[in-house]
């Protein structure tokens, strides 16, 4: 059991940073704080796909005379990728709040749904 | 140069997209033109595309030269070049709506084209992550486009959309990594072969990859209970926006889910795993059922048009899980013809709304007589929805029973059957009051109703009239095209289908 913890304490991470993410974005009333809890959400499955990548003594692929066995670099350039599009909706979020409290005054969310059927 | 067309589909409606910013600096009236030279073009590379495809098979072309697997794949079939002519061919359309309908600022093209460019790339893509790059353009698109109304409930709406989306797609993503972690690919056809080497297709990695990405794409095709972003989307968005999104964006992410299925996971893994299968075909009864009540319990007509939404995509989802060749089929008839169908009767609301200031379904009593053209348009197209011979909705759905019949799958044959008959439930009541009711709204008293959604002039040109009809009229005349499209389907479908 602590061997397993030991060695494989990276996805326990990635599953408690998907956890805590999703509880914010659910849980949340803040509409700022839901926006945060989609950013660890998603930063929970980078580190995941960032584990992937890890081999045990693996060098950086920088093919060489010798140097094998190398990490796959694959995950970490889909993962830049990732960030990017994270970036643009967090850009996009935080925008539209904005608009939504210029014109409500509010983001607590049960308070906006009362404004917002009314 | 036909090698070239499936990456210039893509960079095309990108650097056209481009172009209103920066003229906007000059002139501010600049974006309808360039959006309409660049689908012109769209649609031109497009129709050469589906009838090279037709003619002559699969194209291919590998991004940047790098090879498949390990560059990414554009890869179009029969399935693919037919959903791009869609795509290219109902932005053109919803153009010709968007000229006096608006938004009319140039922010507004330059993201139009990049939701065309977008959801072409989900159609074209042959790599599961390059996939998930364009879920999310589109994605992005949509939540700016959703916003553009004036209203500040476009934005709570628009605000709710890009979270339940953002999830969706992370989802989706979560999978992907599953995916690698089991095959170390992540090209499509690369994926599947080594799935079918492994024959571990009861493996745990691939059965949380298969839950995750599915899952992921039922949000962004709304099904039942994954749909709670959709109807506030759809009735706050300016409704140039409504028909344009309810047309296109979930019938291409219900692509996207096919492609998965059928390219990736292949049929081999829902024979081999009847849970996958019956979980999905049981996700499709339920959003069938639960989407037509929530339909007839509308008040707003457009959000009785997006619940039939949910309940529809349940019918095309159902269909290509049951994978029999000519459900298959009809699910492709049924997603194409739905988007022409639902885009159609969302920009009949605009211009009812327009005329008339009438958003709900009693204001609709009478209006017949008001706007006879847009009215009897969209008594033509629900009842095309409904499936009533000889409209393409009659085709699809026609075919998805027959090829539930041949699996003998019993339950879903009850299930399509009497959806149909609580499509008519919804549709019918608003037909019945369209022509048969005492008018409720008054040409008098419009006005206190009408100005709801941009306010930007509440004129209605030939155009918008235009397009209403011309959806209508394909809503019929598309079933003449459904055995050219089997054609196209004949030479894609028998190796997806291991027939």
């Amino acid at each position: 059991m602590l061997e397993l913890l030991n060695s494989h304490y990276n996805y326990y991470a990635v599953m408690l940073l998907l956890g805590i993410g999703l509880y914010m974005l659910i849980e949340s009333r803040n509409l700022v704080k839901k926006v945060i809890g989609m950013n660890i959400f998603q930063t929970g499955i980078f580190l995941f796909f960032i584990t992937l990548a890890f081999r045990a003594g693996g060098n950086p692929p920088i093919i060489e005379e010798g140097g094998g066995p190398y990490v796959s670099p694959l995950p970490h350039v889909l993962i830049l990728t990732a960030i990017v599009v994270g970036v643009s909706l967090t850009a996009v979020a935080l925008a539209l709040i904005i608009r939504i409290y210029t014109e409500y005054g509010t983001l607590d969310e049960d308070k906006l749904k009362q404004l917002y059927y009314d | 140069m036909i090698e070239q067309i499936p990456v210039l589909l893509v960079v095309l409606p990108i650097v056209g997209g481009a172009v209103p910013l920066v003229a906007s600096l000059v002139s501010d009236r600049a974006g309808w033109p360039v959006a309409t030279l660049t689908l012109l073009g769209q649609t031109g590379l497009a129709g050469l595309l589906a009838w090279t495809v037709s003619t002559s098979g699969t194209v291919s072309y590998a991004v940047g030269g790098f090879a498949a697997p390990y560059g990414i794949e554009l890869v179009v079939d029969g399935l693919s070049g037919a959903v791009a002519l869609l795509v290219a061919v109902v932005s053109l359309g919803v153009l010709a709506y968007a000229r006096q309908a608006g938004p009319h600022s140039s922010s507004f093209y330059g993201l139009y084209l990049l939701l065309v460019a977008g959801l072409t790339g989900m159609t074209v893509t042959g790599d599961v992550f390059n996939l998930y790059v364009f879920l999310e353009i589109t994605g992005l698109a949509a939540y700016g486009l959703v916003a553009s109304g004036r209203n500040a409930s476009a934005a709570v709406a628009a605000l709710k959309y890009l979270i339940i989306g953002t999830v969706g797609a992370s989802l989706y993503l979560l999978g992907v990594g599953y995916l690698l972690a089991a095959t170390g690919t992540l090209n499509m056809a690369d994926l599947a072969a080594k799935l079918g080497e492994m024959a571990a297709y009861d493996s745990t990695l691939v059965l949380t990859a298969f839950g995750l990405m599915v899952g992921g794409l039922t949000v962004k095709v709304a099904l039942f209970p994954l749909h709670t972003w959709q109807p506030d989307a759809y009735a706050n968005a300016p409704d140039t926006v409504s028909a344009f999104i309810s047309a296109l964006v979930s019938t291409v992410s219900a692509y996207a889910l096919a492609r998965l299925l059928f390219s990736v996971f292949t049929v081999e893994f829902l024979t081999a795993v009847p849970v996958a299968r019956w979980a999905l075909v049981g996700l499709a009864c339920v959003s069938i059922f639960a989407g037509s009540v929530l339909a007839v319990s509308q008040d707003s007509v457009q959000r009785m048009l997006a619940y039939s939404s949910v309940s529809q995509f349940g019918l095309v989802v159902a269909g290509f899980a049951i994978a029999t060749p000519l459900a298959v089929v009809g699910a492709t008839v049924h997603l194409l013809g739905h988007a022409v169908m639902k885009g159609g009767l969302f920009a009949a609301t605009g211009i009812i709304e327009r005329k008339t200031g009438a958003t709900t379904v009693n204001g609709y009593a009478g209006m017949g007589s008001r706007v006879p053209l847009s009215a009897f348009s969209f008594a033509v197209l629900s009842l095309a929805m409904v499936g009533v011979p000889p409209a393409v909705g009659f085709v699809g759905k026609w075919y998805i029973v027959l090829g539930a019949v041949n699996a003998e799958n019993w339950p879903v044959v009850a299930v399509l059957l009497a959806s149909t008959l609580l499509t008519l439930a919804y549709f019918a009541r608003l037909v019945e009051r369209l022509y048969f009711a005492e008018a409720t709204i008054h040409s008098e008293d419009a006005p206190a109703e009408a100005p709801v959604t941009d306010g930007s002039g509440q004129a209605v040109s030939f155009g918008m009239i235009a397009v209403v009809v011309i959806a209508a009229a394909l809503a019929v005349a598309l079933t003449a095209a459904v055995p050219e499209l089997q054609a196209m389907l004949e030479d894609t479908l028998p190796p997806l289908l291991n027939q």
